[in-house]
């Protein structure tokens, strides 16, 4: 029987396999952060043990990082909260004393760890890639199994560049079909997490199929399978193909002469074999699918921008209904309320899901001409230093700050709170971010999360909506 | 990491579901660069904004098994999760359902993750409220949580079992095989990426 894509990718990295024990997997590339790596590090100078592959390893920092400063930087002055300052201090000294680069704040190559990975073309087809960070699921858009991982096993990886695990199950989620003018792949992974809930992917490998998906850019399968942690699965992936060859051609880290015929030749057999069988399978059609925002406290509580806030009486299942009434109670949303007339008071657009070039061009689409509505701010955040470049050169920094947002410099801002980037307890967000949980944005702050088509029109108007609204 | 062989306590009765690792700890805690003293950080919006949240009541205090409902450790991969729970003295979790990365995290760190099913939880949640000092034991050897006369098997690979149970370092496991790893090293691809310090 044939192997799944998936399958062909863990088999390919088994450096031993034993009964009754989990395969010892090898890991190509491990991206490390200022948040999850300092006890890991810790843990190595304790037993007195190197980084065994500094070449594999490379470090930016992000999710502590203010995104207010103007350059040059001076040190790391501009992060005014010690704790933070210190994690900062923390990671460029394991960095220097570990031998693996790093990329600081003020440098040209910082920014998300997710978004910094594909732009060098470091995130390459084929490969195992992990990081401290459930998102690094992103790096599946090329065809490589990523995915997140905690403290103990940066630490196992930092010592032996593998990691003992158990083969999770495979699943296929199918989307055939052209998706409806201003439907974006957020909406479908949205779309996709209300149907399974958070937990529905729990134990899978995913692999996203389908016309829809072959269609779609790089953008905005990283954008799908960035999310895939959202619905529980272990990692989500798509299939290599012509668009992931074509973005990868010519970038820092990509093969080049006969090194790239020999990368493509062996990518192009990274394909599910078609006598290969999924342990289970979701299907999608795309052309039913609409703009898409969530009311509640998890990804999987949404509904489409047409509806309205659904009443929890209504859900058969009685944890459900406990679930939706208290995410009702937080986010201060009556049952039967239109979606668009909840109003809003802050829209963010970045993160590792939406802060690519692509979807800063789509909001910028909308917002060409247009004004953000009285009392709502208009945080625009690139994913990376190299997307702020790219943004500026084509003057989207303008049309946001010409429509009165604001436009930072690169890191996760708003998408958690634990930088200077937060809500205020009861403020209420239209967020192109991942998470909806309580606090997330910042202690008692209220997230619902949408594409940044969505984000944009809905800076324009103070409530959700969508650009067809304007 | 300690070994885990039995534990008996006293449980609490967490009835949430979706219970993510933002709410077990947000992250405004996870910027300190220690491993331990993360108790402070354990469901602190709950803890403070609900007066009879389970973690503020009294008969509750002693508990050090927590009982809650699917999905619990949805979300980030924060490995402070797990440091919270076992700071704030908690030496097992039961839920029907956990994230995979937390659960991953969990058994790393020496804190048992014990799937039940929902009937289960139910009962469990129905006796400690009804008898906060109802004594629960949780025994790895035998793969079996009891309690009032209730007993009920679950489920743990072996080898994640022996390693809880001798309290054994997963990365000094691994560098048994370092020839194994450098004979993977020398066959891979060449032109697979590097980065130079």
């Amino acid at each position: 029987m044939g192997r799944t894509l998936a399958e062909k990718l863990w088999d390919s990295h088994v450096v031993r396999s034993a009964a009754g024990e989990p395969d010892l997997l090898y890991i190509d590339l491990h991206l490390v952060h200022e948040v999850t790596s300092p006890q890991a590090f810790d843990g190595l100078r304790l037993a007195g043990r190197r980084v065994h592959r500094p070449d594999l390893t490379l470090a930016t920092e992000d999710h502590n990082t203010p995104t207010d400063y103007t350059l040059p930087l001076a040190g790391t002055s501009s992060i005014k909260d010690d704790v933070s300052r210190t994690q900062i201090e923390t990671l460029r000294k394991n960095c220097a004393d570990f031998g693996i680069r790093l990329y600081p704040m003020g440098n040209a190559e910082q920014g998300i760890v997710h978004v910094i990975g594909p732009q060098l073309g470091i995130t390459q087809p084929g490969m195992t890639i992990v990081c401290g960070d459930s998102h690094t699921s992103t790096h599946g858009a090329f065809g490589a199994l990523a995915f997140g991982i905690g403290t103990s096993q940066v630490e196992h990886v930092l010592a032996t560049q593998t990691l003992p695990l158990d083969r999770p199950k495979t699943m296929a989620v199918t989307v055939d079909g052209e998706l409806p003018h201003g439907v974006t792949p957020k909406d479908v992974v949205l779309a996709l997490i209300a149907k399974t809930g958070t937990g529905g992917g729990q134990g899978y490998m995913v692999e996203y199929r389908g016309s829809t998906f072959e269609r779609m850019s790089m953008e905005g399968r990283m954008t799908v399978c960035n999310m895939s942690i959202e619905w529980g699965a272990r990692a989500g992936m798509v299939a290599p193909d012509e668009t992931t060859f074509a973005y990868l051609r010519g970038r820092d880290f990509a093969p080049n002469g006969a090194d790239w015929d020999a990368a493509v030749e062996y990518w192009k057999s990274l394909r599910t074999d078609d006598d290969a069988e999924f342990d289970a399978e979701i299907t999608l059609d795309a052309s039913t699918l609409t703009p898409f925002v969530t009311w509640g406290t998890n990804p999987g509580q949404g509904a489409p921008l047409g509806s309205a806030v659904p009443d929890p009486s209504e859900f058969a299942d009685e944890s459900d209904r406990r679930a939706a009434e208290k995410a009702l109670l937080y986010m201060g949303l009556q049952p039967g309320t239109p979606l668009r007339e909840v109003a809003v008071d802050t829209v963010f657009l970045g993160s590792c899901t939406n802060g690519r070039i692509e979807d800063l061009r789509a909001a910028a689409s909308v917002l060409r001409g247009r004004k953000v509505a009285d009392g709502v701010r208009l945080m625009v955040v690139p994913g990376s230093m190299r997307v702020r470049k790219q943004a500026e050169e084509e003057g989207l920094d303008q049309v946001f700050l010409g429509a009165g947002g604001e436009w930072r410099q690169a890191g996760c801002s708003m998408c958690l709170g634990m930088n200077p980037d937060q809500l205020r307890p009861g403020e209420r967000s239209a967020s192109t971010s991942n998470r909806n949980f309580e606090g997330r944005q910042g202690k008692g702050g209220r997230t619902h999360l949408v594409s940044p088509l969505v984000a944009a029109a809905t800076a324009v108007t103070g409530r959700l909506s969508s650009p067809s609204d304007l | 990491m300690d070994k885990f062989t039995v534990h008996t306590g006293t449980a609490v009765p967490l009835r949430r579901s979706n219970v993510d690792t933002d709410q077990i700890i947000p992250a405004v805690y996870l910027k300190r660069v220690t491993r331990t003293g993360f108790e402070d950080g354990l469901f602190s919006a709950w803890r403070a904004n609900e007066t009879d949240f389970v973690l503020n009541q009294p008969q509750y205090r002693q508990a050090t098994i927590l009982v809650a409902g699917p999905d619990f450790g949805t979300g980030s991969s924060r490995e402070h999760a797990v440091w919270a729970l076992l700071d704030y003295g908690f030496r097992v979790v039961i839920a029907p359902r956990f994230g995979d990365i937390f659960r991953g995290n969990s058994l790393k760190a020496g804190l048992l993750t014990v799937v039940l099913s929902e009937k289960a939880v139910q009962r469990l949640w129905d006796d400690v409220e009804e008898d906060p000092s109802t004594q629960v034991t949780v025994d790895l050897g035998e793969r079996t949580v009891r309690w009032s006369g209730e007993v009920h098997g679950f489920e743990l690979d072996d080898y994640t079992r022996w390693r809880l149970l001798e309290g054994l370092d997963d990365i000094g496991l691994t560098l048994r095989h370092t020839d194994a790893i450098a004979a993977y090293e020398a066959a891979r691809r060449p032109w697979l990426p590097a980065v130079s310090a």
